[in-house]
């Protein structure tokens, strides 16, 4: 009685094969990531020291360091969350917690979701026509920005719907049985309890901002321009583009070059990552259901 | 006529759809009293509070038709919000549902969606905090946490909560849906006699199941079948001599 038998002992050989295997799938997905960090950490380290970060490029990009694109990546990210944060909030807001499920609003969803599956040349091409072109921006930061924010608007919007969403109505009911109005249990029940999930949406959005180089490369980055950017109309360098062009433009670039900017970007996507994943650790420790 | 009545009910009729829940309900129910309401389940009971401050409405489905008169005002009349009908008729759900916010503010939520931040103060809030938190025997127990999450209470606490923060909008009527049937015995007791001591300075009208607190607390009973009202009077006589054969029945708990 309550004894090992051989059937139960199967069933636990066929347990530890199982996890086992499973462990070793993750780890092959897990692999991919630590060689590629591994491979910017060791053949661009070297490039790493602080004149490569605060100096700008000289002799042909051969030589000096990487500052302007630095802070023309810093500039693009943080105006393109500019544009595409409040008006991804306020839409999904109006969406889910407003709009009547009718034809219109179904059309607009469709319209979300696919835009979120067009590929960022095109989103591109979009921002030289409606941007650069029409609004008579220029190839400027604001351009380029702009373009950024597009792209990833459907991001913004739909993770903001989906933590709006995941509140319980019970909570907007409460309420409502108390008197308050749509906005008000919005204002301070619902949006608060949502911000983790925007928090996701807000990091995604910044890792492509920083990342993606087509929708700025005909809207506002360029090659070279040691100058910092002295307003929105001016054009700017950026760090996806600066890599580009080390990597495939220019001869006579040390071959840690690429790999040092390369490493920079990523670190700089890391530590935006890494503070959002503490804000949002620290909401959902203080969340209150 | 209907000047003295808490909840003045004539021919009113409600569709889910093409389902009709509500028939022909035509009530008077006299303020300052505790009326239970009492039928098997889906008759009706749910859906005929949530007529009372017109949550209905959210629920695209619905259609209501009759007229629905509280306090001798119409409901549906042209100079009704629902902001202020909801802060005059307040509700209870079975589930206790506080809000995801600390006591304090869960206390203090209808009062300040309602008025203008410039019209109290803060030490009037902390007053009327207490003062709530008081009536429903909170305040001893709760007073040196009002700043932890209303969430972390136990059931009976969260929903004398839910109770204690009707009282800073000083609702005419209360409704309770079911308040005791996710408490145990001495959860329930207590509310019990909460209601007791609140009634008088509100109307009430509590939905059960429970027969026996019925009994115990309500001065009228109605009995509804099947979205219709079958019977309605004081409680002592109806559960002694309920005029209706459907009404003896279920009271004797041969069905529902
Ligand atoms: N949102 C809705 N849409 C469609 N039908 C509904 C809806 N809500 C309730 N009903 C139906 O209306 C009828 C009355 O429901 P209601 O919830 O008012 O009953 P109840 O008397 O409160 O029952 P219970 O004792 O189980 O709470 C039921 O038949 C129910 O199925
Ligand atoms: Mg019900």
């Amino acid at each position: 009685m309550f004894g090992l038998t051989t059937h139960l002992q199967n069933k636990r050989r066929k347990e530890r094969r199982v996890s086992f295997l499973l462990g070793c799938l993750t780890l092959c997905l897990v692999l991919p990531i630590a060689f590629i960090v591994g491979v910017l950490l060791f053949k661009g380290l070297p490039a790493i020291c602080w004149e490569f970060l605060a100096a700008d490029p000289i002799r042909g990009m051969t030589a000096g360091g990487i500052f302007p694109a630095i802070i023309g990546t810093i500039y693009l990210v943080l105006l393109s969350l500019l544009f595409c944060v409040p008006i991804g909030v306020i839409a999904a807001v109006y969406l889910s917690e407003y709009a009547a499920d009718n034809w219109f609003t179904r059309a607009i969803n469709l319209a979300i979701v696919n835009l979120a599956g067009v590929p960022s040349i095109v989103h591109a091409l979009f921002g030289l026509g409606a941007f650069v072109l029409f609004l008579k921006f220029g190839t400027s930061l604001l351009a380029a920005s702009a373009t950024l924010a597009v792209m990833n608007l459907p991001v913004v919007i739909t993770a903001t719907r989906e933590s709006l969403e995941a509140v319980p109505r019970q909570f907007r009911e409460a309420c409502w049985n108390l008197g308050a109005t749509r906005w008000q249990a919005i204002r301070y029940v619902v949006l608060p309890n949502s911000l983790p999930g925007i928090l996701t949406g807000v990091i995604f959005a910044v890792s492509r901002a920083a990342g993606e180089t087509a929708p700025i490369l005909f809207t506002g980055a360029v090659f070279y321009k040691a100058e910092l950017p002295q307003s929105i109309l001016d054009q700017c360098m950026a760090l996806s583009m600066h890599l580009f062009t080390l990597s495939t433009q220019v001869v006579g670039v040390p071959e840690a070059f690429p790999y040092g900017t390369a490493l920079v970007l990523v670190g700089i996507v890391f530590a935006v990552n890494t503070l959002s994943i503490a804000l949002r650790f620290y909401f959902r420790t203080h969340r209150k259901w | 006529m209907s000047e003295n009545l808490a909840i003045f009910t004539e021919n009113l009729n409600l569709w889910y759809g093409s389902f009709q829940a509500l028939k022909n309900i035509n009530l008077s129910i006299h303020q300052g009293n505790i009326t239970a309401l009492i039928g098997p389940s889906g008759c009706g009971k749910s859906t005929f509070l949530r007529c009372l401050n017109r949550i209905n409405e959210r629920i695209s489905s619905v259609r209501v038709s009759g007229a629905i008169r509280l306090f001798g005002h119409d409901i549906y009349g042209q100079e009704v919000t629902l902001e202020e009908l909801r802060k005059d008729v307040g509700m209870v759900f079975q589930r206790p549902n506080p809000l995801p916010l600390s006591i304090y503010e869960n206390v203090m939520f209808g009062y300040t969606t309602h008025y203008a931040r410039r019209s109290y103060t803060q030490t009037e809030l902390d007053v009327l905090v207490e003062s709530s938190l008081k009536k429903v025997h909170l305040w001893e127990k709760l007073k040196d946490n009002l700043h932890d999450s209303a969430l972390g209470l136990q059931l009976e606490a969260q929903q004398k909560l839910c109770i204690a923060r009707l009282l800073p909008l000083k609702p005419k009527l209360i409704l309770l849906d079911e308040p005791c049937s996710a408490l145990d015995p001495t959860g329930t007791s207590s509310i019990e006699e909460l209601l007791l001591e609140l009634k008088g300075e509100y109307s009430i009208v509590i939905v059960t199941h429970n027969m026996a607190q019925a009994r115990r607390v309500s001065y009228e009973s109605i009995f509804m079948l099947m979205g219709e009202i079958i019977e309605q009077g004081s409680t002592a006589e109806m559960f002694l001599t309920p005029q209706n054969e459907k009404t003896a029945q279920y009271i004797e708990g041969r069905f529902g």
